[in-house]
């Protein structure tokens, strides 16, 4: 076990130092454009040269590594936040992406897993094709046709929340855990939670219903247990090995969060921090972010594949 | 066991005969029809309501993306008309059913007048200049559809509010435009021959007028107060007038010497050709003479002012063609580098698992952000587009190859196979690959609605830009509505619609084909 997640470690160090390496010839080959007004144009000019952002590429990408294993500096913010360094830039926008994401997690996975659980209990019943068919349809529906959805009822019909997009951190007093802007992020949660709910459900419908008509169940019936007792008791516990490393996997992908509905909602979040970046050409945000979702992505990847062997013994890691 | 101690004591043996002593036995050719593997799944498709369904609704748009694009006149397709821009649905054959491009609104007393005024004005005649709100009503020209009785709310002012709908085509009302004398005649012969009223009187400036130089000034056609109150004019002094159903406007329209009505004034160049005159128009009628026909927008129009259901047909066209491209293209790469990583095994596969992981590894919104701007200047934004799905798109159906390779490779018939002097390309592609086949099929499809998803929202978030002035992507009609959505609801909720259908219709035809290809797997996902 030991050696296979070093053995995963090591691949996983090999194949973020290649994604980065490719991405930074990439995005330092990009043409770069200067801002019109002369100051600033010198400043940046002055700041590059002192940077060394004029040598030879191989040199800069020498600098890029150094700079980020000596100091942890990502480089700098050109454009967005002029000369602030790109690693506090984006450091201020981690939060709002977690709140947003951690929030739509706390309430799709109660809400998901118990539906996916009462489906495959009610399998082949009218309960079970009702949530099916929603299900299916509510996974299919991209998530901002339910951000536009969420918008039109919630508040230009009905005024339910006070608000369409978030607030700004000014306007609900400071901080992300106000009670106001807690009401400001209702809607992005729900746009996000619809599909979230909707996959969970089927997930775990999916898992449940081969482990209810496993054979190990009939035994668990036959020495005397009732049906609850033998889908909570076994049924619930085996179903739950492969819905656990998926849970662990989207704990782990609320940092990256979701671009469009950052957008659509106004979150100053990583995503529309990526967006700004690729509009506004601020090639230094734009790489850290790459090396920031490629991080998470890979990152997810490991801990998944590792978290089998954890919480199933049986699963052998390492061994084919 | 021995066969003596069988026998039946209740039974004598003689009663007992050999089964088949008189039949040849041997095989019996069979009498059924042989239903090869893809026959059986098709089989086993047309038993699944859901993706029956499915199936049908995909036709359906295959139908109308390719249809109506063809079937809609050039003419039509062209039509950019910019005060026809971000309307709802009006035909007149279904006008009377709803389908009349309006809109509902909270009115003021001053703004629903404003609205039925424009019906009135409309009316006008040289014969009947005065006309009542009443007549008007019946006029096909009045934008006002219905509207409720007064309701007194809390406003913050007193003044009564309506419920109204407004047809938001006719509620551009009259417009200012310069016409050079030549046309002006074609215009007049024109009226005659369709007998529509094109010009209407100019409108005078003078202390009543409202609203000069705005874009609706040649909306304002009755004598208002500076807050567009209409007044009366009595022994020189303005009278309010009292708003009412039966209130008559009294017109501000401008007149020459001897009180006729002034339709035009010249206001530049000289010979007969080239003298410009500034007329006041009825958009709807002016519109007929330009177009050559009623602007009937089943779907409306699109924030520019094109038709939007061609615009649909033509966004879900390319939508389609760029994820059919992308499944095909990733099919062929994926097999083929599956296979080999597959086949092979051992360093090959190392090798090349290493590159998928690289590949793999990089975001997906990365590899497109970067093909966009490394490429899309050159070859162009769908091309960028295009390589951005296939760099990293091949990687799932390659690992699904591969897995089905493995599992095949060490099988008795390959071996067979390899005995007999088979080559590996022919192990390969006649005796492995065939059995990958189902899983291939169906994860291609599953592809389509993956990249009409992705398409559109990177098209959403302003990533990519495909399409131009003749073709669109949904994606780029949804961020054209984006910012204006709230006023604007059709332009968001066609586009949305479509987009949804397709992928909840791509989605089910999928699994229906899983299902088909694996029956093992039923319902295992759905």
């Amino acid at each position: 076990m030991g050696k296979y997640i070093l053995k995963r470690l090591g691949l996983l160090v090999f194949t973020f130092f290649v994604i980065i390496t490719i991405s930074f010839f990439l995005i330092r080959l990009l043409p770069q454009e200067m801002p019109l007004e002369p100051n600033l144009q010198a400043l940046i000019k002055a700041r590059w040269e002192a940077l060394g952002y004029n040598k030879p590429i191989i040199v800069q990408y020498g600098i890029y590594l150094r700079n980020i294993f000596t100091k942890f500096d990502f480089g700098t913010s050109w454009k967005i936040a002029l000369t602030t360094p790109a690693v506090e830039v984006m450091g201020s926008r981690i939060l709002p992406t977690v709140i947003v994401n951690l929030y739509s997690l706390i309430l799709s996975i109660p809400v998901g897993i118990s539906l996916g659980i009462y489906a495959a209990i009610k399998k082949n019943k009218w309960q079970d094709h009702l949530i099916s068919t929603v299900v299916i349809i509510f996974v299919s529906v991209p998530s901002y046709v339910y951000a536009f959805l969420v918008q039109y009822f919630f508040y230009f019909k009905l005024r339910w929340v006070p608000t369409n997009v978030m607030y700004s951190l000014a306007d609900a007093g400071g901080s992300y855990f106000t009670a106001k802007m807690f009401s400001s992020l209702i809607l992005p949660v729900l746009a996000l939670s619809f599909g979230e709910i909707a996959g969970l459900t089927r997930f775990t419908r999916a898992e449940l219903s081969e482990t209810l008509t496993s054979e190990y169940m009939l035994l668990a019936r036959t020495k005397g247990l009732t049906r609850g007792q033998a889908t909570t008791r076994h049924a619930l516990k085996n179903a739950m090995v492969p819905i656990f490393p998926m849970l662990i996997a989207s704990f782990i992908g609320i940092l990256g969060g979701s671009m469009i509905i950052e957008q659509i909602f106004s979150i100053p979040g990583v995503g529309s921090l990526y967006l700004m970046s690729i509009n506004q050409l601020d090639y230094d945000i734009f790489m850290l972010e790459t090396v920031f979702y490629t991080f998470i992505g890979l990152t997810a990847g490991i801990v998944v594949d590792i978290s089998y062997g954890f919480i199933d013994p049986r699963i052998k890691m390492g061994k084919k | 066991m021995n066969s003596n101690k069988l026998t039946n004591k209740n039974v004598k043996d003689e009663r007992f005969t050999f089964a088949h002593e008189n039949i040849k036995l041997h095989d019996h050719k069979l009498k059924t029809k042989a239903r090869g593997y893809f026959a059986d799944a098709f089989f086993r498709f047309t038993r699944n309501k859901a993706s029956v369904t499915a199936s049908i609704i995909i036709g359906l748009i295959l139908l109308f993306a390719l249809f109506v694009p063809i079937l809609t006149p050039t003419s039509v397709q062209t039509i950019m008309d910019p005060y026809y821009a971000k309307k709802g649905p009006r035909n007149t054959i279904l006008y009377n059913i709803g389908v009349n491009g309006s809109q509902s609104k909270v009115l003021t007393n001053r703004v629903l007048y404003y609205e039925l005024g424009k019906g009135v004005a409309a009316e006008f005649s040289e014969e009947n200049p005065v006309v009542t709100i009443e007549e008007s009503r019946k006029s096909k020209y009045q934008p006002v559809v219905k509207y409720g009785k007064a309701t007194e709310a809390n406003y913050g002012d007193s003044s009564a509010r309506y419920k109204a709908a407004v047809d938001q085509y006719l509620a551009v009302g009259f417009k200012y435009i310069s016409i050079e004398q030549s046309r002006y005649l074609e215009m007049r012969a024109w009226e005659e021959e369709k007998n529509l009223k094109l010009f209407y009187p100019l409108i005078a400036s003078n202390e009543w007028t409202f609203g000069e130089g705005s874009p609706d000034a040649a909306n304002y056609w009755y004598k208002a107060t500076n807050r567009n109150d209409p007044v009366k004019i009595v022994g020189g002094q303005a009278v309010p007038i009292p708003y009412a159903p039966d209130m008559v406007f009294e017109d501000n329209y401008m007149r020459d010497a001897s009180n006729n009505f002034v339709y035009y004034v010249h206001t530049g160049g000289g010979s007969f050709e080239t003298a410009q005159y500034k007329v006041r128009v009825l958009y709807y009628n002016y519109y007929q003479y330009i177009y050559g026909r009623e602007p009937n927008y089943i779907f409306g129009t699109d924030s520019q002012g094109y038709s939007m259901i061609y615009r649909l047909s033509t966004g879900v066209r390319l939508s389609l063609i760029i994820a059919v491209l992308v499944s095909t293209i990733n099919f062929v790469i994926g097999a083929l580098y599956g296979a080999v990583e597959g086949y092979y095994g051992g360093a090959t596969d190392l090798v090349m698992e290493r590159i998928s992981d690289i590949l793999a590894g990089v975001p997906f919104v990365v590899t497109v952000t970067l093909f966009q701007l490394h490429f899309a200047a050159k070859v162009g934004s769908f091309v960028g587009l295009l390589f951005a799905y296939v760099a990293t798109g091949w990687l799932g159906t390659a690992a699904s190859v591969r897995t089905q390779f493995y599992r095949y490779k060490n099988q008795e018939y390959v071996l067979a196979a390899r005995t007999l002097g088979a080559s590996d390309n022919r192990i390969m592609w006649k005796h492995i690959f065939p059995n990958t086949l189902g899983t291939l099929i169906t994860s291609s499809v599953l592809v389509i609605p993956g990249v009409i998803f992705s398409e559109s929202m990177l098209s959403y978030l302003g990533i990519i830009k495909v399409g131009g002035a003749t073709t669109t992507s949904l994606g780029t009609l949804l961020s054209d509505a984006s910012a204006i959505w709230t006023s604007y609801p059709s332009l968001m909720i066609f586009p949305a619609l479509i987009i949804s259908l397709l992928m909840i219709s791509f989605n089910l035809f999928g699994n229906g084909l899983r299902d088909a290809f694996n029956p093992q797997l039923r319902g295992s996902d759905s």
